[in-house]
């Protein structure tokens, strides 16, 4: 069985944000970048479980820059078998997914894990476009999943509650909390990391339609007012004449 | 020419989000000199009412597997391709999420997800970072499939109810089959909430719940945590708000004993009026604050819920 599981990067969650070049780019200066958690603690945990249970190989795939490759040892070290990098520098969701979507039908992918969302750019596209562009079932937001090596039963996050749906391989699934427990990399999975395949393919073409034009920062906000905490009156008279939220 | 919505029905119902995305619909129609068309999925009884924000027609289908997204955006597009629509909008919701790729793929469009404007020519914005910037994008091509961020506008009625037609549309065999529907009765989902009561560690342990559920009652108001609540299941993990829970932007978020530690923010720091409450006056959420309460929450809790109460008779 090949799982394959989707990882982007992000930058580390108490990076600073800023803009240059005419608020056109992100500043990358100083930023420290780690693996999109919803990629790292479940898609990528979860599909090392099932290859352990039914057998078969996890590839960590990404599509960026040589410089993910440490997040994609990293993807080796917590157990995939083997990862491929496609190298070119992603300008949107449909790039993306083209990528995926390829590598996918050409190497007989039975799943395809992504994750939720990226952290940055809180998408929560790519899972959806792989879906279509490879004609597949698409879950979303699993947080439970139990597959019997044909069948996935699947727990997925709904407003406000659960759906719980079964499906057959090949499907694309994106994981939310809760689809596994998180795996820390031990030094025997490092070093084991080290030797498995990297493998760096070219891109398939594709043009993008929507394109990133500029950030703005949104307007700071105003001096917090401080309330008599024995006065919850005046607080209830704030927000329903000043904010007007009640 | 026109636009298509695809307003989402919960149980045969529609709520706020659906009425959002057809305001949306009908206000960007009219800036491009088009028509409002609203597709939805379901048996048009309750669909009328969705003209009245503006929307010129309202076709409704009744497939059975609503959730699928193969399923859905098949609908969508091809609903889409029946009004000739240059531009699909619905919600960002947990389904839009799941078929607005699908949909744009289908009709070889731009894709914008998350937009919290109306576009301006063929530039729209939506939040990056969880809410720490906007960004700009430009959509090219004739057909676009733009999802709409909650609580971004407030839906105005602008016209009347109309009659829903049904339409036929080709859809595809399910590959899906759901086994279970489990949600919260009577209790607005985090993501719709426009008031929320949020606890985090500050609370000492799940036992003291009983003050925030009572303030988020008398408010009407749903219930969050910080995640260390979450994780040692104090508190159920769909109610887990931050950068690696629900992302949320209501219209009053209400924080008891939380830190306000980056990730939280993240998560909250698009809600319009933001309510701090803790005993530490170093505690970093108070920089993000609308109003801070320095105190004990377990006095101050109960002291606001008494005062809302007053309030509301
Ligand atoms: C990658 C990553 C992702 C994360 N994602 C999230 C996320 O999505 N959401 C999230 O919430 N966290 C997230 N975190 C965790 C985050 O960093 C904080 O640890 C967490 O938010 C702290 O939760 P807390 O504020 O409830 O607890 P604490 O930080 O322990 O704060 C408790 C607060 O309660 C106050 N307090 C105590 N007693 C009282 C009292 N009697 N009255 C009034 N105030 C009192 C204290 O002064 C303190 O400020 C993430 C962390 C990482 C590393
Ligand atoms: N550059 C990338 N390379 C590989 N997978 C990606 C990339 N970007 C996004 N993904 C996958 O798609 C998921 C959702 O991303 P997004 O649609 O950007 O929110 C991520 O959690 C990853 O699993």
């Amino acid at each position: 069985m090949n799982l394959l599981v989707c990882i982007s990067k992000t930058p580390e969650t108490t990076a600073k944000i800023s803009f240059i070049e005419d608020n056109s780019k992100f500043n990358t200066e100083g930023v420290q970048y780690i693996m999109n958690p919803y990629d790292e603690w479940y898609a990528l945990v979860r599909a090392i479980e099932l290859k352990e249970k039914h057998g078969g190989k996890v590839i960590a795939m990404n599509v960026g820059p040589a410089s993910n490759d440490i997040i994609i040892r990293k993807a080796l070290a917590i157990g995939a078998d083997e990862a491929v990098r496609v190298d070119a520098e992603p300008d949107s969701s449909m790039f993306v997914a083209k990528q995926i979507a390829n590598y996918a039908q050409e190497n007989a992918i039975d799943i395809v894990f992504c994750g939720k969302e990226t952290i940055d750019y809180n998408g929560s596209e790519v899972a959806s476009i792989t879906a279509e562009m490879l004609d597949l079932p698409f879950v979303s937001y699993a947080s439970k999943m139990e597959f019997d090596g044909t069948t996935a039963t699947i727990e997925r996050d709904i407003e406000g509650g659960v759906e719980v749906v079964q499906v057959e391989k090949p499907f694309v699934l994106s994981a939310s909390k809760g689809l596994a427990e998180q795996r820390i990399p031990n030094m025997k999975g490092i070093m084991m990391a080290k030797r498995k395949p990297l493998n760096v393919v070219e891109a398939v073409g594709h043009d993008s339609k929507s394109k990133l034009l500029s950030y703005t920062m949104p307007q700071g906000k105003q001096e917090v007012k401080m309330i008599d905490p024995e006065n919850m009156d005046e607080l209830v008279r704030l927000l329903h004449e000043e904010a007007k939220v009640i | 020419m026109s636009v298509l919505i695809f307003a989402e029905a919960k149980n045969g119902n529609y709520k706020k989000n659906a009425f959002e995305a057809v305001y949306y619909g009908s206000q960007l129609a009219s800036a491009i000199g088009t028509e409002a068309f609203v597709f939805t999925i379901g048996d048009g009884a309750n669909a009328a009412d969705l003209g009245k924000y503006g929307a010129s027609k309202i076709w409704f289908n009744n497939a059975q597997a609503k959730t699928d997204s193969q399923v859905v955006s098949a609908m969508v597009a091809q609903a889409a391709e029946k009004a000739e629509a240059t531009h699909v909008v619905l919600s960002n919701s947990a389904l839009g999420k799941a078929v607005a790729g699908r949909i744009a793929v289908k009709l070889d469009a731009s894709l914008v997800s998350g937009a919290n404007a109306l576009p301006i020519g063929n530039t729209v914005t939506k939040g990056v970072f969880s809410g720490k910037a906007i960004a700009s994008f430009e959509m090219s091509g004739d057909k676009h499939v733009i999802s709409l961020m909650g609580n971004s506008l407030k839906p105005v009625e602008t016209g009347s109810s109309g009659i829903p037609e049904a339409i036929e549309l080709d859809i595809p065999q399910t590959k899906l089959k759901v086994i279970e529907t489990k949600t919260v009765d009577g209790v607005v989902p985090l993501p719709e909430a426009e008031l929320v009561v949020s606890a985090g560690r500050g609370m000492k342990g799940p036992e003291n719940w009983g003050i925030i559920e009572d303030l988020a009652n008398v408010l009407g108001a749903t219930t969050a945590c910080s995640r260390p609540v979450a994780d040692t299941g104090w508190r159920p993990h769909h109610e887990h708000v931050g950068q690696t829970g629900v992302a949320i932007r209501p219209n009053l978020y209400i924080a008891a004993g939380i830190s306000g530690a980056i990730q939280h923010l993240a998560g909250v720091n698009s809600s319009k009026t933001i309510v701090v409450i803790n005993k530490d006056p170093e505690a970093p959420f108070f920089k993000a604050a609308d109003y801070g309460v320095l105190g004990d929450l377990f006095d101050v809790v109960p002291r606001l819920t008494e005062a809302i109460k007053k309030f509301k008779a």
